[in-house]
């Protein structure tokens, strides 16, 4: 005989609006202590010493020259990626577009850049033509391999070349590289990271700070 | 922390409760596929990433093992993951299983089909056949509905009709 439970809800239901509101208040205390320790300025990188950033050289879609002094006085976001990058790339490259639509009239007081580090694939044209498809615009930039290496080196972004066929290293590759979003302030230093993983409301509150910063 | 077990159960049980096939789905044998979509891409491009789900509702395990494309050179399997930030991609050359009675899903961030050297830019609003061949259940026939490029679900799944 099936018994009948007269109230299976209630105790289950209390557990788990308890639980809730502990990730509630959790959410909140960490927000809130990341906020402060961020305001102090802890900076990831710029106050441990390391060169963030800095001078770099790369070539534009249009084939014109990019340098940090051309994107120099306005803030900008920094991606690094490739245009046989199926999955990341466009959908960082289309949150950005979302994000600076969430920002509304200071949508424009950033800019995005974009830059390849399939450099032997990617010619000006490629990049030029990728972007195009986020409709916002974006500052797409490749180089020579010497050009991307340096800016790699100088943003510590990890790029590895991995063969889709293991049995053909001569063939077809993809490449693991870093996904997150640099914020970079006018005057070219490293104000924040936008994680891959991150939420929308996290990673605007950062675009707001920087835009608020330069 | 664990989330209390009905928390899970409930959509799990709203997925069982839904009709196998819905407006976008695809079968052969035990194997169901629903809403396959994909993302338009630039003229330039030569890639691009599939996705869908593949319902084995079989008593036994089945393997997509290959996949085609005529709007494409060759469609591979991939996998992919974020590892200390980094973004990593591997091609599943053995293909992808779907165990018995489960449901796998591929999805941005995750498994995907790669469809590698396009033909032509694929065009928001059309469709991309491909044929997918499992091991038991056979090749299949399927349309990828091309969506915008900040597309991370399927159209169809949100708002199933419209």
């Amino acid at each position: 005989m099936p018994s009948i439970d007269p109230a299976p809800e209630n105790p289950m239901a209390q557990l788990r609006k308890l639980l809730w509101i502990a990730v509630a208040v959790a959410v909140l205390l960490g927000g809130i202590l990341y906020i402060g320790a961020e305001r102090a300025g802890q900076r990831p990188a710029a106050q441990n010493g390391l060169n963030f950033g800095g001078p770099f050289t790369l070539t534009a879609a249009d084939g014109s020259v990019l340098t940090d002094k051309t994107l120099a006085g306005k803030p900008y976001a920094i991606f690094f990626g490739f245009t046989r990058c199926p999955d990341v790339c466009p959908t960082t490259l289309s949150r950005m577009a979302r994000l600076r639509k969430a920002l509304g009239k200071d949508g424009d007081k950033f800019a995005i850049v974009f830059v390849s580090v399939d450099p032997d694939r990617d010619k000006p044209a490629d990049i030029g033509e990728y972007v195009k498809l986020f409709e916002t615009p974006i500052i797409a930039a490749t180089g020579t391999d010497a050009q991307i290496a340096a800016i790699r080196k100088s943003y510590g972004i990890y790029v590895a070349k991995v063969p889709l066929d293991p049995a053909d290293p001569k063939g077809d590759y993809t490449i693991d590289h870093t996904a997150g979003v640099f914020l970079m302030d006018a005057k070219g230093q490293l104000s924040s990271i936008i994680d891959h993983a991150e939420a929308d409301e996290m990673a605007i509150a950062k675009l707001k700070r920087l835009i608020a910063e330069s | 922390m664990t989330l209390p077990p009905r928390t899970l159960a409930l959509p799990a049980l709203l997925a069982l409760a839904a009709p196998p096939l819905l407006a976008h789905g695809f079968a052969a044998g035990k194997i169901a596929i629903s809403h396959p979509w994909t993302r338009e891409t630039a003229a330039t491009q030569v890639v691009g990433g599939g996705f869908m789900k593949i319902t084995n509702n079989g008593k036994t395990a089945d393997r997509l093992v290959s996949a085609s494309s005529p709007n494409a050179r060759e469609v591979q399997m991939h996998t992919m993951s974020m590892e200390g930030g980094v973004m990593k991609m591997r091609q599943l050359k053995d293909g992808i299983v779907i165990p018995a009675g489960q449901t796998v899903e591929l999805k941005p961030g995750s498994l995907h089909v790669m469809f590698m050297g396009i033909k032509a830019p694929f065009k928001k609003g059309s469709k991309i056949p491909a044929t997918l061949k499992f091991k038991q259940a056979g090749s299949v026939k399927v349309q990828f509905t091309v969506q915008a490029v900040g597309s991370t679900m399927p159209m169809e799944a949100g708002h199933a009709q419209h």
